[in-house]
């Protein structure tokens, strides 16, 4: 990472964010963020859409008649030699 | 497997305890590894068990990559056969449900690399693109997301997403991989990862505030 924090302008900030968030950095006292309300506003949105996605649950429902289908595959391939 | 037939009830849980172990309490359904080794063995009531138990997780996973419910049935259609094909090779490395996730995974992609969609740009930049960021804008900041995203929002939002920018939210974010797994299931930088994520949150954040606008002007 190049540049200093404290004379970064927003583009240089975000162009790092990737990495920083990624590399899961403390970006709670970073000198940048401390002055710009914008790239605050970005992480925070950022923060809240992963915070939402890790609550989402896997509470799809497939319809019944598809293990009937499954069974049917399953049946006809022991029907039939193995070529797999 | 031996030919002998499946039992005649659907799996779908419904009057059963030992069907819906995703909700059932644990002290009344068979222990997992008994279910498994059954299985394993040819049984195929076991088998059905195992489709009743994981058939959730495995749909919402594929129907979220795709986005199409027809396209998801037949993915989790093909990922239990896959299921059935290889159950015999499990020998308990990692959790079953994370083998038959990663299974699952290497399904879906195969289905995706078939249809040509290009998972990753290789060659893309890491910084990012005058598209990419925030927006500029002078003055007061826009207020931020925060308590304004609920599941079915996020869900359809995520589900307008690019297919690329899709897969690699859910796999990271909604699916819990971190950035050298999905480098490995997508053979690419684990830099690229990083920046594919960061610029899909990004398309997820105006998706979202402009339904919050949208939702405000209505």
């Amino acid at each position: 990472m190049s540049g200093d924090p404290r004379t970064m302008t927003c583009d240089q900030f975000q162009a790092q964010l990737p990495e920083l968030i990624g590399s899961g950095v403390d970006l709670s006292s970073d000198p940048h963020l401390a002055g710009c309300a914008l790239c605050s506003a970005l992480l925070a949105d950022i923060e809240a859409i992963a915070e939402a996605a890790r609550q989402l649950l896997p509470a799809i429902e497939p319809p019944d008649e598809l293990w009937e289908q499954i069974e049917s595959a399953i049946l006809q391939e022991e029907d039939t030699p193995a070529s797999y | 497997m031996s030919a002998t037939q499946f039992p005649a009830e659907t799996p779908d849980g419904a009057g059963t305890t030992d069907a819906a172990p995703e909700t059932a309490p644990a002290a009344q359904a068979p222990a997992e590894d008994a279910v498994l080794f059954r299985a394993q063995a040819g049984d195929h009531q076991a088998f059905s068990l195992l489709y009743a138990r994981h058939k959730r997780r495995i749909y919402s996973l594929c129907l979220r990559m795709v986005g199409n419910t027809a396209e998801a049935e037949d993915l989790t259609q093909e990922a239990f056969l896959q299921l059935h094909r290889k159950i015999a090779t499990f020998r308990g490395d990692s959790a079953f449900s994370t083998w038959l996730h990663r299974l699952t995974i290497n399904v879906v992609l195969m289905q995706l690399r078939r249809k040509g969609l290009q998972l990753v740009s290789l060659d893309e930049a890491m910084e990012p693109g005058p598209d990419d960021g925030p927006g500029r804008s002078f003055g007061a900041p826009d207020p931020t997301l925060s308590g304004s995203i609920n599941r079915l929002t996020l869900e359809r939002a995520v589900a307008d997403l690019p297919a690329g920018y899709r897969l690699i939210f859910i796999l990271h974010d909604i699916e819990g991989y971190e950035h050298n797994e999905i480098a490995a299931m997508l053979d690419c930088s684990i830099g690229n990862s990083k920046s594919q994520l960061h610029k899909a949150r990004l398309r997820l954040r105006e998706i979202l505030r402009l339904r919050v606008q949208q939702e405000v002007q209505s």
